[in-house]
């Protein structure tokens, strides 16, 4: 059920491949986030550069000062390795076919959320096999959408990463 | 005022040079060469002039001519005296010259045709060119006041403080005659007042007169000094004049090859060239690093029974290279060739880098 | 013990309007400098642990933080600086040699800033680099003068085995277990891209490494670690370490603690174990000595590599390095008195050695007078901190330059000078794997490649404003340089004249 495939850097890159064939399309060439765990230092700047991303304020101080963040990338860690885990945009997305209100979707290999139809049931928070998604500050899910609608356009946790763990690519094959 | 070359005071200049050789080994006198170099008479300021004559001794042409300046009678003594404990004198007079009101302040100009004692060559384990060399540098060096400006067999220097073509007439070489003679006008940026100092200059039989200021200088001059040279002027005629005494009599490379290492290509051309020819050019070019000459440099190198003319590889100055019939001209500008022979064969500009070498036809006299 | 001798040097002083508490400074301080307060949601720092290594700073993703001087002062003593009175105080507590890392911090005269740079004008054009050649190409090794030729008159092109150097800078020695495997591949990485070469130091070469040999030159230094066959034959070149230049005369020291793993595995000497490079080595007792072990390293690599000696600067150095480059070898290097280590006791690398500007003019004039400057090439360190710098030992007569402090600081090194701890907070002088994780490779070569990248271009620069295409023609070229503020010993030691003359 789990193929692994490898990116142009050579970062696995797990897919989910749950149906039976043929049912959804192909790979679409588009570039991911793929985290290095060799080099992910469990710093969470990620997560917090995530957040003021998707803040409306410019500052990242206005933004992030005295609140809990909801970032939609978050450290997974032990005390041997860490490893900044979010949404794969997998191939064929459980999280789409869970969906009972069709807010998800996936659009040009980006899977999205429709804030406007999320009734907040909760499915795809428990299907996701990455804990990728999770509730926003004001109720409907989120989850990493590569950045194209945040503030910044491009993967924030990416640039904010001090040690280029964290990397936007496309994938081969 | 200090003199050139002492306490470390260089003189940057530019300059004129021209030059015409007889490759059937003609010999004419010194008239057109002087009127070559009188038309660039804008190329100097008067500060200094000089020429350099192949084949004017013939009676005395297996003895080497001595050509020295005296400030002083004192001077004259112990460098006399130096002479005769080494060498065997077989004639010496005072050059003749001609009182012209734009040469003044002239030191006393002696020449001595000498040859080795045969017994101090043996003793000394030592060729005979080896010995003159080191015999000229020690008085150069060391005998205050004197200055052996010319050292060569059946050639000659003549220079002074002034124009070129002043030079020539005070010199009076309408009165010599030489397959060879090439020339040199001085524009330096300092009062040099101290007529060693201008060009060409000379070790030998090899002259060099050169327009130019090269970047390398001291490069060049603390590599050569390690094989016994003594940098006293501290110009860039010297100093290219002691790496090809070096190079060709010491370490018996050709002219050419001599061109390899001075004007060495660049490694991007060394690259492209074949296994054999870029082997040997980067062979050439490693292990004498320190001969490199980089800065504009454009150079005319007399020799006994040739000539060689070569540019840096940025061709910074300029030279042109004519040949009518047996006759060979080179000049920093066409004007100065064509004004004494206004008819060519062919004429061009050489590149940079490139040498261009000619021979008597039947080698050396 | 109740009684506090040492107030700490480095306050960390944090703008709480800006913190956000997101905790970075907590996470990445290997000192535990920072820590959260989960009751009143607020960080607090503990002076007393900062080394003012600036991790913290750099990685606050809101500048919160800055880390400033105490003004906690002693009365004002020209005689006795707080720095001195505290130092009595360490030996006072712990009967211990003052251990320091890096180089000597002292405000002894810095000579590269006394030098000045020519420039061509009018009388001779400069160079503009954009539109002409300008070639930094490089060879070191021995150059003869010899000409023979076969046969047919042309002439024989075999010389002693050369270094080719794509520019005249390479990375000098630091050991494999002074610094980690992440900062070694940093440096073999760019080594190779740049077409220059990286110093194995004398931690011998990781298995690993062996792919970059080309590109490194080993080590053979007195204690002999990790040297054996394949570990000669591995390299472009192999070093002979005869001193260094942070502690003329005596010997390196590794904790045990560092010993571990892969360290221990290519030093060839079990974990846990002190590695003690002894003073001198001790089959080389004097120049012949030396001379027998130069033959002997190109005999056992068939004379297909050159041999260098690294010595470090000291009094008679201008002799001694004339008797080295009569022993065959092929290089020396020369380590000024202001060059890095690991670790070294603090009154020998703060008060033995001397300027290598010094040195290099000193030896380079002694080779030249003997006239045996063509045996050898000469290779400078300690410390050349930027272009200027490595232009203006070339224009003494150095052949290159050797870069250590200048390339760590390029791969994050803050010289908090805290190495002798094995806590790098960048991941540069440590073996503790979650800290050495912090060294990217693939970030750290890059970093590498720009800084030599951009000294070679300014070099370049440098080169064409003298009108000099090609820097064989600024070796040693001393008419270049002019003194400023310099005494007449010193110009005549360098060689140079006052600037005005």
């Amino acid at each position: 059920m789990k193929k692994i495939k490898k990116s142009d850097t050579g970062h696995e890159e797990l897919f989910c491949n749950t149906a039976p064939s043929g049912k959804y399309s192909k790979a679409v060439r588009t570039k991911r986030v793929y985290v290095d765990e060799k080099w992910c230092l469990g710093c969470r700047l990620c997560e917090y550069h995530c957040a003021h991303a998707n803040s409306s304020e410019k500052d990242m101080v206005r933004a992030l000062k005295d609140r809990t963040i909801r970032p939609r990338i978050h450290i997974e860690s032990d005390e041997h390795i860490s490893f900044a885990v979010s949404c794969r945009h997998c191939d064929e997305p459980i999280c789409v076919k869970s969906c009972i209100a069709g807010a998800i979707s996936k659009l040009n290999g980006i899977v999205r959320i429709d804030k406007n139809k999320c009734v907040g049931c909760l499915t795809c928070v428990l299907v996701c096999p990455y804990a990728a998604i999770a509730p926003s500050e004001d109720g409907p899910m989120q989850k990493c959408e590569l950045c194209t609608q945040s503030r910044t356009g491009t993967p924030a946790c990416v640039m904010g990463c001090p040690n280029q763990a964290i990397l936007f690519e496309e994938v081969t094959g | 005022m200090v003199k050139e070359g002492q306490q470390g005071n260089r003189i940057p200049s530019g300059c004129a040079v021209s030059a015409v050789f007889q490759k059937d080994g003609r010999r004419r006198n010194g008239e057109d060469i002087i009127r070559s170099i009188g038309l660039m008479h804008e190329r100097s300021n008067g500060l200094g002039g000089g020429f350099a004559a192949y084949g004017i001794y013939p009676e005395y042409k297996e003895l080497y001519a001595l050509h020295v300046f005296y400030e002083g009678e004192k001077s004259k003594e112990r460098c006399e005296e130096f002479i005769y404990q080494n060498f065997e004198v077989h004639s010496l007079s005072k050059i003749p010259t001609r009182k012209i009101s734009q040469i003044t302040d002239e030191p006393h100009i002696w020449r001595y045709f000498v040859e080795p004692f045969r017994r101090r060559l043996y003793e000394s384990q030592i060729r005979d060119e080896e010995f003159v060399s080191r015999f000229v540098i020690k008085v150069n060096t060391e005998i205050e006041g004197a200055y052996i400006f010319s050292s060569g067999k059946n050639m000659g220097v003549f220079k002074a403080v002034g124009y070129p073509e002043d030079v020539g007439e005070f010199y009076r070489l309408e009165d010599y005659k030489a397959y060879c003679w090439t020339a040199h006008g001085r524009y330096p940026t300092n009062t040099p007042g101290w007529w060693g100092g201008a060009h060409p200059f000379a070790l030998l039989d090899r002259s060099v007169v050169h327009n130019g200021e090269i970047s390398s200088y001291d490069a060049n001059r603390r590599t050569i000094e390690m094989y016994g040279y003594k940098c006293t002027l501290l110009t860039d005629t010297e100093v290219i004049t002691y790496i090809f005494d070096y190079l060709v009599r010491r370490k018996g490379l050709s002219y050419e090859e001599v061109a390899k290492v001075i004007a060495a290509p660049f490694w991007s051309t060394i690259d492209e060239q074949e296994e054999a020819e870029k082997a040997e050019l980067s062979y050439l070019r490693n292990m004498f690093s320190g001969l490199l000459v980089t800065g504009p440099f454009s150079i005319i190198v007399g020799f006994s029974g040739g000539i060689l003319a070569l540019n840096d590889r940025l061709k910074l100055r300029s030279m042109v290279v004519a040949e009518k019939g047996s006759a060979v001209y080179i000049a920093s500008e066409e004007s100065a060739i064509r004004l004494i022979e206004p008819e060519l064969d062919k004429v061009w500009a050489p590149l940079g880098g490139e040498p261009v070498l000619f021979t008597l036809e039947g080698g050396a006299r | 013990m109740g009684i506090h001798y040492l107030y700490p040097d480095y306050e960390v002083l944090r703008n709480f309007d800006r913190c956000i508490a997101c905790r970075v400074c907590e996470r990445q301080c290997a000192n535990d400098v920072h820590e959260y307060s989960v009751d009143i949601k607020k960080m607090a720092a503990d002076d007393t642990k900062c080394v003012n290594c600036h991790r913290c700073v750099a990685l606050c993703p809101t500048r919160a933080l800055k880390i400033v001087k105490t003004d906690h002062a002693f009365k004002e003593n020209s005689n006795w600086s707080a720095e001195t009175i505290q130092e009595i105080y360490r030996q006072a507590d712990t009967g211990g040699v003052l251990l320091s890392s890096m180089g000597n911090p002292r405000p002894l005269p810095v000579y590269w800033d006394k030098m000045l740079i020519g420039a061509s004008q009018v009388t001779n054009p400069p160079i503009d680099p954009l539109r002409e050649p300008m070639e930094t190409k490089t060879y070191l090794g021995q150059k003869s003068t010899k000409i023979r030729r076969d046969k047919n008159g042309k002439i024989l092109c075999d010389c002693a085995p050369q270094l080719e150097l794509a520019t005249p800078i390479l990375f000098s020695a630091m050991s494999y277990g002074s610094i980690s495997y992440n900062a070694h591949e940093s440096l073999a990485r760019a080594a190779q891209a740049l077409g220059i070469y990286y110093n194995t130091g004398e931690g011998g070469l990781h298995s690993d490494f062996y792919q970059y040999g080309s590109n490194t030159i080993v080590q053979v230094a007195s204690g002999r670690f990790g040297v054996h066959k394949d570990y000669l034959n591995a390299g472009a070149a192999i070093e002979i370490k005869m001193g260094q230049g942070a502690k003329p005369g005596i010997g390196g020291h590794l904790p045990g603690a560092k010993i571990v793993g892969d360290v221990s595995m290519t030093r060839m000497i079990p974990e846990g174990s002190d590695a003690i490079s002894p003073a001198p080595h001790h089959d080389i007792y004097s120049i012949e000595d030396l001379r027998q072990l130069v033959l002997s390293l190109k005999k056992a690599t068939n004379h297909q590599k050159p041999v260098s000696v690294k010595i470090a600067a000291v009094h008679n150095v201008a002799a001694i390095a004339s008797g080295i480059a009569r022993s065959g070898a092929d290089i020396i290097v020369i380590d000024g008195f202001r060059g890095g280590t690991g670790a070294a006791p603090t009154r020998i690398r703060d008060t033995v050695g001397i300027p290598i500007e010094l040195a290099l003019a000193a030896v380079d004039q002694r080779l030249r007078d003997e006239g045996i400057r063509n045996n050898v090439s000469l290779v400078v360190g300690g410390s050349i901190r930027n272009s200027a710098d490595a232009l203006k030992a070339i224009l003494l007569g150095a052949d290159a330059v050797y870069i250590a402090t200048s390339a760590l600081l390029a791969l994050g090194c803050h010289l908090c000078r805290s190495c002798h701890s094995g806590k790098c907070n960048w991941g540069i002088a440590t073996q503790r794997p979650e800290l050495a994780k912090r060294l990217n490779p693939n970030t750290g070569y890059q970093r590498l490649c720009n800084l030599v990248h951009a000294w070679t271009h300014e070099i370049k620069e440098m080169m064409g404003g003298m009108g000099v295409g090609s820097i064989e023609a600024a070796r040693g070229n001393r008419l270049m340089l002019r003194g400023i503020g310099l005494t007449d010993k010193e110009l005549e030691i360098l060689g140079i004249r006052h600037a005005g003359e």
